[in-house]
């Protein structure tokens, strides 16, 4: 399942909407990204996370049909907020879960991974400077090449 | 074609979204971003480095080959840095 919302999410409310019934599941993974309040040696007040209505959606929806072809996922959930973000604040929420832990742990630093380099999202962040375009991390690309190997439409 | 313009694509050109009709012998991505940077000077700093543009045509990332015709939407807009 896709989500994406300017509002929060509570991560254990989530889970249990995921998971609840279906006992094939022995394993869930969790991740959480949070706002950090310092970019580099700068400070930040706060960013706002922009992206394009329809093709995240489907992006997001790739991704995610990726993974459930890849690992034999019995739930997966993605939530990614939109809008004004502060430090401290969650941003995106991924939960895979699996009869074991492997395809859990796996498909959920999978769906991270490709969604940082994939989904159209961009992040501005507030300094004392101005606002300012957070420039893509090669890092990033790096983490999402690893499981690049049947990536047949890859667009980089 | 409807064009849409996200992240400091969108600061750079001052435009969020537009409806062009680019002429015939533009059928390509690579081809539509060579006539965009005709079209006045933000279009030419914002593309001024092509390897920091991602296309997507009808909300498909395309590759500089891909075509493009009347009726398609296509975004422009820097690597993405959400997550």
């Amino acid at each position: 399942m896709i989500r994406v919302q300017p509002e929060d999410f509570d991560v254990g409310a989530e889970i249990a909407a995921l998971t609840g019934g279906n006992h094939r599941i022995g394993g869930l993974a969790v991740f959480v990204g949070l706002v950090r309040d310092m970019a580099g040696e700068e400070a930040i007040g706060a960013m706002t996370l922009e992206h394009y209505p329809g093709m995240t959606e489907k992006e997001l929806a790739r991704i995610e049909e990726e993974a459930k072809q890849r690992w034999p996922l019995e739930a997966s959930l993605i939530i990614h907020r939109i809008g004004r973000l502060e430090p401290g604040d969650r941003i995106v929420l991924v939960l895979t879960a699996s009869a074991h832990r492997q395809a859990a742990f796996d498909a959920c630093q999978f769906l991270i991974d490709w969604l940082k380099t994939k989904a159209p999202f961009w992040k501005q962040e507030e300094t004392a400077g101005g606002p300012r375009w957070v420039e893509a991390r090669d890092s990033d690309g790096e983490a999402a090449g690893r499981w690049r190997k049947r990536d047949p439409d890859a667009a980089e | 074609m409807k064009l849409l313009y996200f992240a400091w694509l969108k600061t750079k050109t001052g435009v969020a979204e537009e409806d062009v009709s680019p002429p015939a012998e533009v059928t390509t991505v690579a081809e539509l971003l060579t006539w965009l940077t005709s079209r006045g000077p933000g279009y030419a700093e914002a593309l001024e480095d092509l390897s920091t543009i991602r296309v997507a045509v009808n909300q498909v990332y395309a590759r500089p080959g891909d075509p493009v015709g009347p009726g398609d939407e296509v975004a422009l807009f820097p690597p993405v840095t959400g997550g």
